[in-house]
């Protein structure tokens, strides 16, 4: 029986060399470009119309617009105007991705850490250069708020190292999330047929499961997308 | 040519306008958040943020290690402030979310 494992392979389509760098088209990077232009063409047409009674797809880019906006709202306020574009970028790309993996014979690549990583630490380097453009030197009141007093300055290495963690935080969660699902799924589908029979039982169990996946999907994205804008919003704001 | 029959377009664009600027008026009353994600959500968060802030600790501690040639020690430090670090995400997540509803 093929092992659990095996579908998050990566193999190259394209192979290129840079030098001594592996820059081969993969499969992940085959769903990455994919997805773009799944997400991007869904919206492009949702947009195209601009009809006064939506359609359907106009409906899902208008709720896909409104449910963003409205999550900047919440998280930064109004000043988070500026940052839509990329937020909502994240969250389509994400959630595009996550979705896109629940196809069968498809590849998850948000189920990568070296994906989900390599998203955070941009987010996170990007938040940082937004606190110290915005605030200067003065960003490093973040660490250690003004009115701190002497005996709590031994919390400004763990404040830092908290700070740190973000990315870390951020990329797991999402990987994680992803991986454990997908892992999940077919091991259990593996049960059906290994049960003969009785295998009725694991099916139900992994049609149920499909269901749970999806909504982690979303939850994840949107899970990805809240911390941005909550990090964004604290280099803004400092605290 | 079919003007007098709806109102004019413009006071129509001005009132949508209007519609869409109020809705990001900082003083708007923020929707209150239903979905906290239930118990395991919450547990992954948690142990997820544990483990970062651990991890975090130690490579930073690791690194200083090697450059400053202090092998074991300061990976041991900043695996206790790491440990505290982890905490303070735990902690700072958890007031987040209390503060939320207001």
């Amino acid at each position: 029986m093929a092992s659990p494992l095996e579908q998050f392979e990566i193999s190259p389509i394209v192979p290129i060399q840079l030098g001594s760098v592996d820059v081969s088209f993969t499969n992940s990077s085959l769903w990455m470009v994919i997805t773009v232009v799944v997400a991007g063409g869904t919206l492009a047409i949702a947009a195209g119309r601009g009809a006064m009674v939506p359609g359907r797809l106009q409906s899902i880019g208008e709720l896909l617009y409104e449910f963003i906006a409205g999550l900047i709202k919440e998280t930064i306020g109004a000043e988070g105007r500026k940052y839509f574009p990329i937020i909502f970028t994240i969250f389509v790309f994400v959630l595009t991705g996550n979705l896109l993996g629940m196809v069968p014979y498809s590849f998850t690549f948000t189920s990568h850490i070296i994906v989900t990583f390599a998203m955070a630490i941009v987010i996170f380097i990007a938040v940082t250069i937004l606190g110290f453009a915005r605030h200067g030197t003065h960003f490093f009141a973040f660490f250690v708020p003004p009115g701190t007093p002497l005996i709590m300055y031994p919390m400004i290495p763990i404040e830092i190292l908290s700070y740190l963690s973000r990315p870390i935080s951020l990329a797991v969660r999402l990987f994680a999330n992803m991986m454990a699902g997908h892992i999940l799924l077919k091991v259990i589908a593996g049960f059906v047929a290994a049960m003969g029979v009785f295998g009725i039982l694991p099916l139900a169990l992994v049609v149920a499961l499909t269901g749970l996946e999806i909504i982690i999907a979303f939850l994840q994205a949107y899970v990805f997308t809240i911390l941005t804008c909550l990090y964004i919003n604290d280099s803004i704001k400092l605290h | 040519m079919s003007e007098p029959e709806r109102p004019s377009s413009l006071d129509d664009l001005n009132q949508r306008l209007k519609d869409a600027r109020g809705k990001f008026a900082p003083d708007a009353a923020p929707e209150d958040e239903g979905a906290s994600s239930g118990g395991l959500g919450l547990g992954f968060r948690v142990a997820i943020d544990l483990v970062a802030g651990v991890a975090v600790g130690v490579f930073v501690g690791w690194l200083l290690d090697r450059w400053l040639g202090t092998t074991p020690w300061l990976m041991v430090l900043f695996f206790f402030l790491g440990a505290g670090a982890g905490f303070s995400n735990i902690l700072r997540a958890e007031r987040e979310s209390r503060k939320k509803p207001d």
